[in-house]
């Protein structure tokens, strides 16, 4: 069963952008519902009717998505399935080369990202149709959109589907060049032709590091599928080289510091449905991709890969968050909030893989499990957050913080949604990102569990940086809160913007935000739900998740930690609604409102707010080393002896240390190294007969 | 019986924590050689501020309103789970010492929020000074806390206290720093001086005065209680984890009774050091603050590393 629903989910994704393509043109179709009304068939009325200009677009709107919501519900059904059964079915697909016929199976794990998949899924096709409309009459074709859509939608559950290396690379590099496409979807801005350029050179890097990984295990495994590729016995150095190829591979497509330097770039000038699926879920594929290779196929695992990931995760979870917190605009900020979560994803996963190599399968597998948490609640929050940004984008126009401010009051209900993604992100209990990182912290402090003391002192240094990101990224994303929502417009288009209209542009974000809730306040049935995963990759099961009951959260065991989120909850409201009944209902003293304190100035405006800038400005120069920054003063000045300053404009641009650094020198010496080759082509004629006569001869030679 | 053991506790904890404000006061006070004002004046402000009628600047949202509702929620919250007089709270099973900074981290969001809700500049002033002060105290506060969780092998706090108690008075180099660090961190985030000035009303030195400028009547009221008992929390938390003895391991009116006394003790003398250190010390520039915190976070990690290398080895 959990087969057949992801059959259809790739299906309904596939139909969904074939759909697209065949629907390109209007006129073209009613062409054609003519001459087969011409040639006896006569069209029912209502074929005539769905081809009129008014319904056409709008059912050619709502058919793409409601395809998509169909592959994500499937995609939550398979998933859901997979977990619960716990067992593994496979199939063979009749495509492929004529000795490999394409292997599919779906496992615990598959589900489980199928789950991960499906939900900003159903999200983005509730909020697609009313925010795409606007494309509708511009210059770029919705069509395309729909098509590359839905092929990136296919590409990522085929992934997921893979059981041979080889289906697994179609899928993969479906994956990326059907994004490619939507990242370059807005292609008449050259900074959005840049993005997608450095985007799909990064990814083919990547996908070059993942073909090479599996080409190793295959080389030993002696075959393409995944089964052959686990069978592989492969010497410590070999499965070192496999590792980190892999490593390279899925950790480029994952954005893990410093080679993220696409995702800043992307994630922005994608349409913000599609930046809600790159951020939310294809960033979790490649996390699958990770999973899978080194739990899975792998066939075993050394402490200094966990070490490594160990390092880069928190380098990437530190990093991330100070860059996001310098940023000014909106998307791009959440972008590099992606790295940072990333990041300790990664984090949890090198805990996981020290523990598992140094024998505590027990505390390998809480590691491994705060990861997937991680990745989950990420995808929640994340695609939420940023379909937040594209209803303010979409009402508003407007992506840069500084222009904005006050909108709590013209977008209410986006304002109360973007709170929950909010404070699910900045990891505050009772919602979901506090419990992920309440896991990772608690497989941290078992640290003492380890022989090697090297590795004991490494992982609570880890653990400090993760406490460090986490205050960050509150810091971060009350910025962003503050300076968006709260205070007053700062600019024209702001001051009049208007709620979202559409209910399905709410809806989303809205499923979204429940499930946060959900997943923040009840999170043990989802951990025991693991079981399955976790006994199929580590052969263990935490045996004392719900040792107290299913309220309590207790991964260790009672005695060590407890959580309930739920009692959490109940107190708060609890405490809360007493006191404002207290001191509320009892005085009756309604409250009056007036003006601020304004310094006795008249009257407070707009631009006497602290900026997004100014707000991290602490920050930014406590931290200055981590940060390239270009500050520009001009003054404008006049009267005698140009004394007297009328106007100041100052400017500020922080930007990556890693570009400058790692990017800019490989990216000349690629360039001189093109100039060198391009020397051979020198365009005469007489030239290239002269290569034609040298290569003959050397052939010639070696052949006699 | 234990469940109402511990919301007697909690009480105890909202009722007494004016008190300790104004003792503080009046040390401090008489160290500054200033006629002291009552030992009751917290409680006779707070009702003052009770009967006032509140007033809500212009541009607020609901926001402003719901605020200090959830500060003082959480802050309560977290004091329910901090053991006072009596070890083994229900409690301090719903929420671990992780929770409790996550508790502190809400209701310092909400306020800062509350700060930027207005439309100043000071509101975004005090947040912006805030937050950054709380994101490099929180991970020392986290990592003086770890340091503890990793000796008694466990994040419950009753646990933890269980455990000092049981293995009696060993002096270990990991507790003296992560003391340190804890007690640097608890002057950043109650807001005393060096870091913050609680009476200060001056505008460039205000970081928490500065947030919650705009509030009052009853939401002041809810807000300056929250952060008195804020600082009684980490009073408590110093008090009872690093010389928990008198606490009381079994639920008996006698051992309960000895409890109150041995807090009451325990902080009046950490009030005296407050006092004291607040009569000599002057307040530092803002940019200041990073190395003082930065100082707190290196004794926190130093503190678990000690443990690690130290006390760990087996």
């Amino acid at each position: 069963m959990p087969l057949f629903f992801a059959y259809l989910s790739v299906i309904a994704a596939l139909t969904s952008a074939l759909l697209a393509l065949a629907t390109n043109r209007r006129a073209g179709l009613q062409r054609l519902a003519e001459a087969l009304g011409r040639h006896g068939l006569q069209a029912p009325p209502a074929v005539a009717r769905i081809l009129s200009e008014t319904h056409f677009v709008r059912i050619h709107r709502y058919s793409l998505f409601a395809l998509l919501g169909i592959s994500g519900v499937s995609a939550v059904l398979a998933g859901l399935g997979a977990l619960s059964s716990g067992a593994v079915r496979t199939d063979t697909l009749p495509f492929g080369l004529p000795w490999l016929s394409w292997h599919v199976r779906i496992d615990p794990l598959s589900g489980f990202f199928f789950c991960v998949l499906g939900l900003p899924l159903v999200a983005v096709s509730l909020y697609g149709p009313s925010y795409v409309r606007e494309f509708e009459h511009g210059k770029h074709s919705l069509s395309a959109l729909g098509l590359f859509t839905g092929l990136f939608v296919a590409g990522m559950e085929l992934v997921l589907l893979a059981d041979d290396a080889f289906l697994f690379m179609i899928a993969w590099e479906v994956m990326s060049v059907a994004s490619y496409f939507l990242v370059a979807y807005q292609h008449d801005h050259a900074a959005n032709r840049r993005a997608a350029f450095l985007y799909l050179l990064m990814a083919e890097i990547g996908a070059i590091a993942i073909i090479l990984g599996f080409g190793v295990l295959a080389g030993f495994g002696g075959g393409l599928s995944f089964e052959a590729l686990r069978g592989a016995s492969l010497s410590p150095l070999w499965a070192s080289i496999a590792f980190v190829l892999g490593l390279v591979g899925f950790g480029m497509k994952a954005g893990l510091v410093p080679i993220h330097a696409w995702l800043p770039e992307a994630h922005p000038v994608a349409p913000s449905h599609i930046s809600a699926l790159m951020s939310g879920v294809m960033l979790k594929i490649a996390v699958y991709g990770f999973i899978r290779f080194t739990f899975d196929l792998l066939d075993q695992i050394l402490w200094q890969w966990g070490v490594l990931v160990l390092i880069i995760g928190s380098a990437s979870a530190v990093l991330g968050i100070l860059y996001a917190l310098q940023q000014q605009n909106l998307k791009r900020l959440l972008a590099y909030s992606s790295v940072e979560n990333i990041g300790i994803v990664f984090v949890a996963l090198g805990l996981a893989l020290i523990f598992l190599s140094s024998g505590q399968t027990h505390l390998g597998t809480l590691g491994l499990v705060a990861a997937l948490l991680h990745s989950l609640h990420h995808a929640l929050f994340k695609s939420l957050l940023f379909l937040g940004a594209g209803a303010i984008l979409h009402q508003t126009h407007e992506q840069s913080l500084e222009n904005m401010g006050g909108l709590v009051h013209r977008m209410p209900k986006l304002a109360a949604v973007f709170l929950v993604g909010t404070l699910s992100i900045a990891a505050l209990p009772p919602l979901n990102g506090f419990v992920s990182e309440w896991l990772i912290f608690q497989t941290a402090l078992q640290a003492s569990a380890i022989e090697s003391g090297v590795l004991r002192s490494l992982i609570p240094t880890a653990s400090a940086v993760l406490a460090l990101t986490s205050a960050l990224a509150a810091t971060c994303f009350v910025k962003v809160y503050g300076v968006a929502f709260l205070g007053l417009p700062r600019s024209h288009h702001i001051a009049h913007a208007r709620e979202v209209q559409h209910r399905g542009m709410l809806g989303g974000p809205v499923l979204l935000a429940a499930c946060c809730v959900l997943l923040g306040v009840l999170p043990t049935p989802l951990i025991n739900g693991l079981a399955g995963l976790t006994r199929q990759l580590t052969g263990f099961e935490l045996p004392h998740v719900s040792a107290l009951g299913w309220l309590w959260l207790t991964p260790v065991s009672p005695e060590v930690a407890s959580y309930s989120p739920a009692l959490v909850l109940v107190g708060a409201m609890a405490v809360g609604w007493l006191c404002y009944y207290l001191l509320y209902r009892r005085t009756g003293l309604d409250p009056r409102r007036a003006e601020p304190w304004d310094c006795g100035f008249g009257g407070l405006t707009a631009r006497m707010q602290y900026t997004s800038g100014a707000f991290s400005m602490p920050i930014r120069r406590i931290f200055q080393p981590v940060f390239e920054l270009r500050e520009t003063l001009e003054e404008h000045k006049e009267g005698p002896a140009q004394a007297r300053v009328t106007a100041l404009r100052y400017q500020f641009h922080v930007l990556d240390r890693a570009w400058l650094s790692l990017y800019q020198p490989s990216g000349r010496v690629v360039t001189k190294l093109a100039r060198g080759a391009g020397r051979l082509q020198t365009g005469n004629i007489r030239t290239y007969l002269g290569y034609s006569f040298f290569t003959l001869l050397f052939l010639l030679w070696v052949i006699s | 019986m234990v469940w109402l053991l511990a919301i007697v506790q909690t009480l105890l904890f909202i009722g007494a924590a004016p008190l300790l404000a104004g003792w503080t006061k009046r040390i401090k006070c008489r160290l500054q050689n200033r006629k002291a004002p009552s030992l009751f004046q917290p409680y006779r402000d707070l009702f003052k501020l009770y009967c006032k009628q509140p007033i809500v600047p212009q541009p607020a949202s609901w926001i402003f309103r719901a605020a200090p509702y959830i500060v003082f929620a959480s802050t309560v919250l977290a004091a329910s789970t901090v053991p006072l007089v009596a070890v083994d709270l229900p409690t301090a099973r719903i929420a671990d010492v992780i929770v409790l900074v996550g508790f502190f981290a809400l209701g310092r969001t909400f306020q800062v929020l509350a700060g930027m809700d207005i439309g100043t500049a000071f509101g975004g002033m005090g947040s912006s000074r805030e937050m950054t002060i709380s994101s490099l105290a929180e991970p020392a506060m986290l990592m003086a806390v770890f340091t503890l969780a990793m000796s008694a092998h466990t994040t419950n706090l009753s646990q933890a206290m269980n455990y000092v108690l049981d293995t009696g008075l060993v002096l270990r180099p990991s507790f003296v720093f992560a003391l340190g660090g804890l007690m640097l961190v608890a002057i950043a985030e109650t807001g005393r001086i060096p870091v913050d000035n609680p009476a200060t009303h001056l505008e460039l030195t205000m970081i928490h005065e500065a947030m919650i400028l705009e509030y009052s009547g009853r939401w002041l009221a809810l807000i300056e209680w929250a952060s008195q008992i804020k600082l009684m929390l980490y009073g408590v938390l110093i008090a009872n984890i690093f010389v928990p003895w008198g606490i009381a391991q079994a639920p008996s009116l006698p051992m309960l009774g000895y409890g109150i006394a041995a807090i009451a003790l325990k902080l009046a003398v950490l009030a005296l050091l407050l006092a004291l250190s607040e009569a000599l010390f002057a307040k530092m520039r803002i940019f200041r603050v990073q190395e003082y915190l930065g100082f707190a976070y290196l004794l926190s990690v130093l503190g678990m590393l000690s443990h690690i290398i130290l006390e760990a080895a087996r």
